[in-house]
């Protein structure tokens, strides 16, 4: 046969590159490269001399989809490392409006970016024009998330309201109640979207893979926890650099992410679910057991499911927190630099982020380390596609592009944090 | 936002200022936030698409100002009237899982969630690698975009009276 190509291209505009190539010569896959430039190496050097202060509000623009997880991340990597502990009121609503952020993001995923595919649109016009009540909804319902997010945060994107201690300002309770209708309408909509997303039909794709997630004893874990894996590691996040580290490649100015011995591992909303399932609460279950997805989710391409599932929990989850919120006594601790290492490690919506910063004995940073979510991921896509590929490889060209492209898509690979825009373009070979 | 009287007039820049030329349309919105001053709102955003819809919607008159990268020469302005027509294929970027800004215009149209009028000035950039200053040709485009929408903006005014 004649040997063929898919290739996506770089296509440069904003934040992040991202290219991927796949050859297949006489039925068989000879190359897989996704190819990803992060933005997050450019940060690293920006950070060092910088004050403690600065790092949640200077790495919250590596991402305008999950500033909040790098502001979460990088303040609790700071307290840590000053060995200062926030009131309990402040810890949740760092989890509320984390949790704003969930909903905003899974929404965009679910319905604007995943489902098209799935329903076989070109993209979500094609979806809009087709069928409108389904995008209306989506919009409404990523709008409680923003404005989940816009009350905590004080605005949109890049919070001003969040910093290494607590708050500037803690709402109160009156302030956030207008929110628990909105809310309770997002639950319902959300657990509407669970079965509207499990009746797409699934390409068979499962993989035996090392999924890895933050654990906490008494909740569905976001902001904290120990890092776990269903191959029985369980260590503190402390650890983590121990466990993994990131392998430069030739064909990529990205790193890759590797468990140290062991090889590629998973991190997103099918390992939170798959390690934590226990802790989703029980109308989060019910919506997963009503359209029987199963305890254990093995096919990525499920994610989609997993993710309507997640918003479930996560408006009912806000609601609760809503329901107990009392503004703590003061919004914010103040810490006392000192010459020290902090670790922060929280679940973005698209899967584990980790920081690590050392300071001087003036707080200001002298190195830092942030592994965001999709360079985890990345060679984990990469197997997938060659194991995804093979059976499809009589494909015509565009449907098999298509298919490798949703493929790429079950990872949400992020705006920012990572790839950007991928552009596509078919090549066939002698 | 919830019953609270929208300015008619918004003007959206968008972009990154951590990206070269990526931020010229905050640089142009700047710009114009001192030109314009109380008469109209001016606002920065990264540019997601649900978003700008949340923005203009039920504005009178919006205008989005955006870096764009379609292979013509660097500084040029792409001037595109999204209330009648949409954006042209050769400005559009294709993604694996962006919906920013001519997704936005189209999903809008499709939901009859459009301000009544939205223009569309796109600068061509040049170069979008990381950094905070822009390039010779786009920042030379600048006083153009500036005072594309200025004339569009009182030829809206001399239109509503």
């Amino acid at each position: 046969m004649k040997s063929k190509s898919i290739r996506v291209d770089t296509l440069a505009r904003v934040e992040g590159e991202g290219a991927l190539s796949i050859k297949i010569k006489d039925h068989t896959v000879t190359d897989v490269k996704l190819e990803i430039y992060e933005p997050p190496r450019f940060f690293e050097a920006f950070l060092r001399g910088r004050s403690y202060r600065e790092a949640p509000d200077i790495t919250a623009r590596i991402c305008g989809i999950c500033h909040i997880a790098y502001q979460t991340a990088a303040a609790q990597a700071m307290e840590r490392a000053f060995g200062a502990k926030v009131h309990p009121q402040v810890r949740n609503l760092r989890r509320l409006i984390y949790l704003g952020e969930w909903i905003e993001s899974h929404a965009l995923h679910v319905f604007m970016l995943h489902a098209p595919d799935f329903l076989g649109y070109q993209d979500a016009i094609a979806l809009a024009k087709d069928k409108p009540e389904v995008v209306k909804t989506a919009l409404d319902l990523k709008k409680v998330g923003n404005d989940l997010v816009i009350l905590i945060g004080g605005r949109e994107i890049h919070s001003i309201n969040l910093r290494v201690g607590g708050f500037y300002r803690m709402p109160t309770k009156k302030e956030l109640l207008p929110m628990v209708d909105r809310l309770k309408w997002a639950r319902d909509a959300a657990i509407q979207s669970v079965q509207l997303v499990s009746t797409f039909n699934f390409p068979d794709l499962e993989r035996d893979y090392e999924f890895l997630a933050l654990k906490h004893p008494k909740e569905y874990a976001i902001t904290e926890g120990r890092l776990v894996t269903n191959r029985g590691l369980d260590i503190d996040i402390s650890e983590y650099e121990t466990h993994f580290q990131e392998e430069h490649v030739e064909h990529s100015n990205a790193l890759h992410s590797v468990h140290k011995g062991k090889g590629t591992f998973f991190v997103g909303p099918l390992a939170r679910y798959n390690l934590n399932y226990d802790q989703l609460p029980l109308i989060a279950r019910q919506a997963a057991e009503d359209v029987k997805l199963g305890r254990y989710v093995k096919n990525p391409f499920k994610g989609i499911i997993v993710r309507a599932v997640e918003n479930v929990f996560a408006c009912d989850e806000a609601l609760r927190l809503i329901e107990e919120y009392e503004p703590a006594p003061k919004p914010f601790i103040e810490v006392e630099p000192k010459a020290a290492s902090g670790w922060g490690a929280t679940e973005a919506p698209r899967g584990l982020l980790y920081h690590r910063y050392t300071t001087d004995e003036k707080g200001l940073i002298t190195s830092a380390k942030i592994v965001p979510p999709t360079s985890q991921n990345l060679r984990t896509i990469e197997e997938d596609l060659w194991q995804f590929v093979p059976p499809r490889i009589s494909l015509p060209t565009d449907e098999l592009t298509w298919a490798c492209e949703q493929a790429v898509r079950n990872y949400d690979p992020c705006i920012s944090c990572a790839t950007h825009f991928l552009k596509l373009k078919i090549e066939n070979e002698r | 936002m919830n019953g609270e009287v929208k300015d008619p007039l918004l003007v959206i820049g968008i972009g990154n200022d951590f990206r070269c030329d990526d931020g010229v349309g905050l640089v142009v919105a700047r710009k114009l936030k001192e030109k314009l001053g109380w008469n109209a709102e001016v606002i920065e955003t990264e540019g997601e698409g649900a978003d700008l819809m949340a923005q203009w919607q039920g504005r009178e008159t919006v205008f989005v100002i955006d870096a764009v990268s379609s292979g013509s020469l660097p500084g040029t302005l792409h001037w595109v009237d999204a209330t009648t027509g949409s954006i042209p294929s050769q400005l559009r970027t294709f993604s694996s899982h962006r919906f920013g800004l001519p997704e936005a215009i189209e999903v809008a149209r499709s939901l009859g969630l459009m301000p009544e009028r939205l223009f569309v000035c796109g600068i061509e950039g040049a170069n979008f690698s990381y950094g905070t200053d822009l390039s010779q040709q786009t920042s030379d485009a600048v006083g153009n975009a500036v005072e594309r929408v200025l004339r569009e903006v009182e030829a809206s005014f001399a239109a509503a009276l």
